[in-house]
């Protein structure tokens, strides 16, 4: 008995020892070490941004946890919607219905716009027949009586190889996917149901780079992070093909696929403070990590006009 | 002696409760899968739903065929099946007439190993080792495709198969070995002429049990498979099975109520009927050839 009182005194004795060292960390100069889970969910285009940002974050603030779900813009309003997370990545502005759901259960929100998309059309590199595309052909493709009647790339244009059309595209929770549609077909959710669909758009990516015939379209960025794996398709809107670049988002010339990109925060929310630090942060380094992530960054005056605004809303409390 | 009994009663009671909640449970699960599917096929017709060729109810045109599901899920099934009846029965056969003792105990836990390995890993290994492998033999496999995905599924279920015919071939008495290589037959010959016969009930029920796990299986088909409803035997091109489609509009952001909410649950209902077949077809023929050795 003597032998098992001494074990479990040493186990008693170092287990207090080692549980008095959680809050050990030292203070450096005067930034206060904050803790906290911050939930974040929504697009797949905006997921590389908030991710980088995340983890430059983690860097200054290593005990606040920062969670980040793909379920697509519509997926993750929903969550914004139920308050079952902070913030909200949008690649398509708040929908009527959505604000509805959240006036219903109270939740006010920030809206901040990151960085701008050109939204890619991507092809497989040894599809040596597709240099370009027009705006035309992509809503042939795409809209959907195209369902189960357009499955030849000899149908799109002639000249193109008789050979099947493999689709592959985000799922219908994606904004990347309504912002598409909106401005390819016409109606937003409107598009044929007979391709690959998939919120996630590394599955997308894995796809067309596994088939020749493959064609499909997501943010930017996932094609700069796969370039070598992937083929970009200049986008012809009438002035002829463009393809989309810094430049040509910014000012427009990559039409009709460039489009701003979105962080929604919870009000309430941003009373936490590892919420309103992580959000000032955000907007404080986009500028740099937007263009390393591959998207285009906004003017300097429009990040620091929004710094304000919420530096502004934050004080007031 | 009256708390005695009383004791006893309660015991029994506990007891009887215990299996209760696994009655109530399944029979709740049913009652959910068939009042949502009950309003589902209040506003599509079971006609349209079994006959339709095309699955599409998130997207404009909305088409409401099982078929196209139902076809992916029966090609990865049948691909797994493929793979793993004749390596699961001869591993059993193997391991029960042919190997040593020693290499008995160093392949039976490799093949627990096996049935423990998690079925996302499996996933990706199809999507990352298998697709390449096969896209080198036959280059117009697409990155995403059925067979890629029913090979690593009959990987993952061959211990399904080899245990159990392993454990029925044991029991078949000795006297038929005996019987047989008296009569001058070779081990080959007893093995799968005399042996795999009289245990024909119990392989059958292993296999029964295979194809259910595999027609369940999710991950490693919305990994490998890909995410498009296809009514094809093409094991080549992209499907979607009707686990796949549940976990991705699970994900999603369909509304509760909706009617592409309720799809979720006939969608259920359909695989729930498919299993409950199987399971009757097993036990039906379990009873009819089970033979009773004295």
């Amino acid at each position: 008995m003597k032998i098992q009182n001494y074990y479990i005194m040493v186990l008693v004795v170092s287990s207090i020892i080692l549980g008095c060292n959680n809050n050990g960390k030292t203070k450096e100069s005067n930034i206060e070490k904050l803790n906290g889970t911050i939930k974040i969910d929504g697009s797949s285009t905006i997921y590389p941004i908030t991710e980088a940002v995340a983890e430059e974050y983690r860097v200054s603030q290593p005990e606040v946890k920062v969670t980040i779900g793909v379920s697509g813009t519509g997926g993750g309003f929903k969550k914004f919607g139920r308050n079952e997370v902070e913030i909200c990545n949008a690649s398509r502005p708040i929908k009527q219905s959505e604000i509805d759901v959240c006036k219903e259960n109270k939740i006010e929100y920030f809206d901040f716009s990151v960085a701008y998309d050109g939204l890619a059309v991507i092809v497989n590199p040894q599809n040596d027949w597709a240099q370009n595309i027009t705006v035309a052909e992509l809503k042939m493709i795409w809209e959907p009586s195209a369902q189960q009647k357009i499955t030849k790339w000899s149908q799109v244009r002639k000249g193109w190889p008789d050979a099947p059309l493999h689709l592959f595209g985000p799922g219908t929770a994606s904004g990347t996917y309504d912002y598409f549609t909106e401005a390819i077909v016409g109606k937003a959710g409107s598009s044929r149901g007979d391709f690959t669909a998939s919120e996630d758009d590394n599955v997308l990516v894995q796809g067309i780079e596994g088939d020749k015939y493959g064609l499909g379209f997501f943010g930017l960025a996932y094609y700069e992070e796969n370039k070598a794996k992937l083929k970009i398709v200049a986008v012809d809107n009438g002035k002829g093909p463009i393809f989309p670049s810094a430049a040509t988002a910014k000012d427009g010339t990559y039409a009709p696929l460039s489009r701003p990109l979105f962080i929604y925060i919870n009000k309430e929310a941003l009373n936490k403070p590892e919420v309103a630090d992580f959000a000032k942060f955000y907007l404080e380094n986009a500028p740099s990590l937007v263009g390393e992530v591959g998207y285009v960054p906004l003017s300097t005056e429009e990040y620091t006009a929004q710094l304000e605004k919420l530096k502004a809303d934050l004080t007031h409390k | 002696m009256f708390t005695r009994k009383f004791k006893e009663l309660i015991i029994e009671r506990a007891l009887l409760l215990s299996a209760l909640i696994t009655i109530l449970t399944t029979i709740g699960i049913i009652w959910v899968l068939l009042s949502e599917s009950f309003a589902f096929f209040k506003v599509v017709s079971l006609w349209d739903f079994l006959t339709d060729t095309e699955w599409t109810p998130l997207f404009t045109q909305k088409h409401y065929g099982i078929l196209s599901l139902v076809s992916g899920t029966v090609l990865t099934t049948g691909i797994a099946i493929l793979v793993a009846v004749p390596s699961g029965l001869t591993i059993a056969v193997y391991l029960n007439e042919y190997s040593t003792k020693k290499m008995r105990n160093i392949v039976k836990p490799l093949l627990e190993i096996l049935a423990a390995i998690p079925s996302i890993v499996y996933g990706f290994f199809a999507l990352i080792v298998i697709t390449p492998v096969l896209q080198y033999f036959f280059p117009e496999v697409s990155g995403f495709n059925a067979l890629s995905a029913g090979i690593v599924m009959g990987i993952m279920i061959i211990p399904f198969i080899s245990s159990l015919s392993e454990d029925v071939l044991n029991a078949v008495p000795n006297s038929l070995r005996e019987a047989s290589y008296g009569m001058g037959a070779t081990k080959f010959q007893t093995s799968f002429r005399v042996l795999v016969p009289a245990a024909s009930s119990g392989i059958i029920a292993s296999i029964i049990l295979a194809i259910s796990r595999a027609i369940g299986e999710t991950m490693i088909v919305a990994i490998a498979a890909g995410q498009q409803p296809n009514l094809t035997l093409n094991p080549t091109v992209p499907i979607e099975t009707i686990t796949a489609y549940i976990v991705q509009v699970s994900l999603g952001d369909v509304p509760q109520g909706s009617l592409e909410y309720k799809t979720i649950f006939a969608a259920g209902l359909t695989l729930f009927v498919f299993t409950f077949i199987l399971n009757n077809i097993s036990f039906w023929v379990n009873k009819k050839f089970k033979q009773q050795y004295v």
